[in-house]
């Protein structure tokens, strides 16, 4: 029997298997931010153990980062504190480190891929759920509990039950004004919020096929809001183009090394998944989410269903919506186009095309974060930077920012953002914040409105 | 890591399901550099509105129910990675959460922190939710052991799954890394077959 290209990865990693237990999988690259690696350092300290693959780590702060001024103190004294004691923890254990103000600096997500950390064919963990982004490489990654974190650098292993493995299927074209972010919230709408427990998910058909790698980031990164813990795409010539020539991508004959194994990864074609899902690209349209987890999504011009059960009107009630409602015409006073979800060039780019010569509404606050410092400077070299400033948007330094309500950048209380990131749970973005997850052309678009419009019928 | 091996207790139970790790810890309390103190900010936003009064409409906050076992709907802690989640229940004094299945992520956090996630049928989940609310004084027995739970003095019983290694943990209290640090030399090997 054929092998998926979730097997082969998987099972090329495995040290050893426990007798009725788990497997020793070992871990190519581990990578981690401020907010959950500290008391993974402590745990190794406490136990006098050293940190076993320093060489494999590599660290960023961005969640707990202020988006103005980076060249100051950092104002929130807790954050700053733990900003440093990530620095230390980097300098005591000779960990890279990619700090504020370092020019690859940037969410952690973002900067693996765009400095040719993340390869095919690797594994690689995080303690962040949203690891699964660089499974858009055919790698298998994953997020992290502390306890794991501490384990990787113990041992540059964890113990894992293999996880099952499910296909999603997309086939045709997409329409004009559909973009990736499209495709991954149709696809959790559809499945739900557990649909994905248990698995890990492989997405094939031409739509994947035919996606940019920023494209297939947004996709994998958002597996984990159907419970899967990981996201994979086949590498393919998109692949290897993207990784070829940057910073820490194998060089030289590594390079054509690595490439023939690469090019062996693929499922093989009598492979079997323990499930498939199949859905046509055709059918997919714009997307907005219209309650408090991201499977709650529907079509931008669909109105919210009417079920009867108690955890939706609850959510329903917190979003301050009903049964049966169109969205289109709700005002929003706040647009944020950021997060390890889409802050890629990409994602700036379709966000600038819709923009260029319109003004933003009066009513919207409109922020703009790029992912890394990298793809900050690619803002500015391409005029995007002009674009968004004429048009009344405010662009910030690179950061998680407003996604999760860590750092200053917080949605004020009952009002409504649409937002690039990645999750609508209640308060995610603020106390009481109400989050309407979307692509960036449809936040652009918010932020030109002043409120939510059918963003087909303005297209050509 | 403290040994689990029986207990009995008084459950609270919160009926919502889809409970995310953003509600048992906002991202706001995320900025501690040690495990200490999160069980003060379980559930925050629920239990305290905006201006911090006292939620009183919120089951945590209801004098009838307490007690170290959490009864919570169904798909229990899905969404963020953040093992401060796991830190926080157990900071709170919680031992165990009851439900009809839980997200990867905290299942694997809970289970590392001494947490007994206890996965039932629906319709057992149903059950017990009703029992616990409708008589507080309700005591679940959990027996890890045998892995069985049952609700004293009624005919609700369950055998539950989990992990024969992660069982094994539990009930001597060891974790993974201990584990891991022993096959070193199986893993030095590993990467050595590799180059």
């Amino acid at each position: 029997m054929g092998k998926t290209l979730f097997d082969k990865v998987w099972d090329s990693h495995v040290v050893d298997q426990i007798e009725n237990g788990p497997q020793i999988l070992y871990i190519d690259k581990h990578l981690i931010h401020e907010v959950t690696s500290p008391q993974a350092f402590a745990e190794l300290n406490a136990r006098k153990i050293p940190v076993f693959r320093p060489k494999q780590i590599l660290a960023t702060a961005d969640h707990n980062t202020p988006t103005k001024d980076q060249h100051l103190p950092v104002k929130d004294l807790l954050s700053r504190k733990q900003l440093k004691q990530l620095a230390e923890n980097c300098e005591a254990n000779d960990i890279e480190f990619y700090g504020l103000g370092h020019k690859y600096n940037g969410i952690v997500h973002v900067i693996g891929p765009e400095l040719g950390v993340t390869q095919p064919g690797m594994t690689i963990v995080c303690g962040d759920s949203h690891t699964s982004t660089h499974g858009a490489f055919g790698s298998i990654a994953f997020g992290i509990g502390t306890s794991q974190v501490a384990q990787v650098f113990a041992s540059q292993c964890l113990l894992l039950k293999k996880p099952k493995k499910l296909r999603v299927t997309v086939n045709g074209k997409l329409k004009t004004g559909v973009l990736p972010k499209d495709v991954i919230l149709y696809i959790i709408a559809k499945l739900g919020t557990n649909s994905g427990t248990g698995y890990f998910c492989e997405y094939a058909g031409e739509v994947f096929e035919n996606m940019s790698m920023e494209g297939r980031m947004t996709v994998c990164n958002m597996s984990i809001e159907m419970g899967a813990r990981g996201g994979m795409i086949a590498p393919d010539e998109t692949t290897f183009e993207y990784v070829k020539d940057r910073e820490f991508a194998p060089k030289g004959e590594e390079w054509d090394k690595k490439l023939v194994y690469w090019k062996s990864l693929p499922t093989d074609n009598d492979a079997i998944f323990d499930q498939e899902y199949e859905f046509d690209g055709a059918d997919i349209k714009p997307m907005i989410t219209y309650g408090t987890n991201p499977g709650m999504g529907m079509k931008i011009n669909e109105e919210i269903p009417a079920l009867e059960d108690a955890s939706f009107e609850k959510s329903l009630e917190y979003m301050g919506f009903k049964k049966g409602q169109s969205l289109l015409e709700q005002p929003i006073n706040w647009v944020f186009i950021g997060s390890c979800t889409n802050s890629r060039i990409e994602d700036f780019r379709v966000a600038a095309d819709y923009i260029k010569g319109k003004q933003k509404a009066n009513n919207v606050n409109a922020l703009i974060v790029p992912g890394s410092q990298q793809v900050a400077q690619q803002i500015i070299k391409e005029g995007l930077s002009t674009i968004f400033t004429e048009a009344g948007f405010e662009l910030r330094q690179p950061g998680c920012s407003a996604c999760l309500a860590m750092n200053d950048d917080k949605i004020p209380e009952g009002e409504y953002c649409v937002s690039t990131s990645n999750r609508n749970f209640e308060g995610r973005q603020g106390q009481g914040a109400r989050t309407i997850l979307a692509s960036p052309l449809v936040a652009a678009a918010t932020a030109i409105e002043g409120k939510i419009i059918d963003i087909t019928k303005h297209l050509n | 890591m403290e040994k689990f091996v029986k207990m009995v207790s008084t459950a609270i139970p919160l009926s919502i399901e889809n409970i995310d790790t953003d509600q048992i810890i906002p991202a706001r309390f995320l900025k501690a550099t040690d495990k200490a103190g999160f069980g003060d900010n379980v559930f925050r936003d629920w239990r305290f509105h905006k201006d911090g009064s006292v939620n009183k409409d919120f089951i945590l906050n209801d004098e009838t129910y307490k007690g170290s076992i959490l009864v919570a709907g169904d798909n229990f802690g899905c969404g963020s990675s953040r093992e401060h989640a796991a830190w926080a229940l157990a900071g709170y004094g919680l031992k165990a959460v009851i439900s009809s299945f839980f997200a990867d992520i905290f299942k694997g956090n809970a289970l590392n922190n001494g947490i007994l996630p206890i996965q039932v049928s629906p319709d057992i989940l149903k059950s017990i939710m009703t029992t616990v609310t409708e008589n507080p004084n309700t005591e679940i027995s959990i027996d890890l052991q045998n892995q069985q739970l049952h609700l004293v003095n009624t005919d609700i019983k369950s055998t539950f799954d989990i992990d024969p290694y992660k069982k094994l943990c539990l009930i001597n209290g060891y974790d993974d890394i201990d584990y891991l640090i022993s096959n070193k030399e199986k893993i030095e090997a590993f990467e050595a077959s590799r180059v």
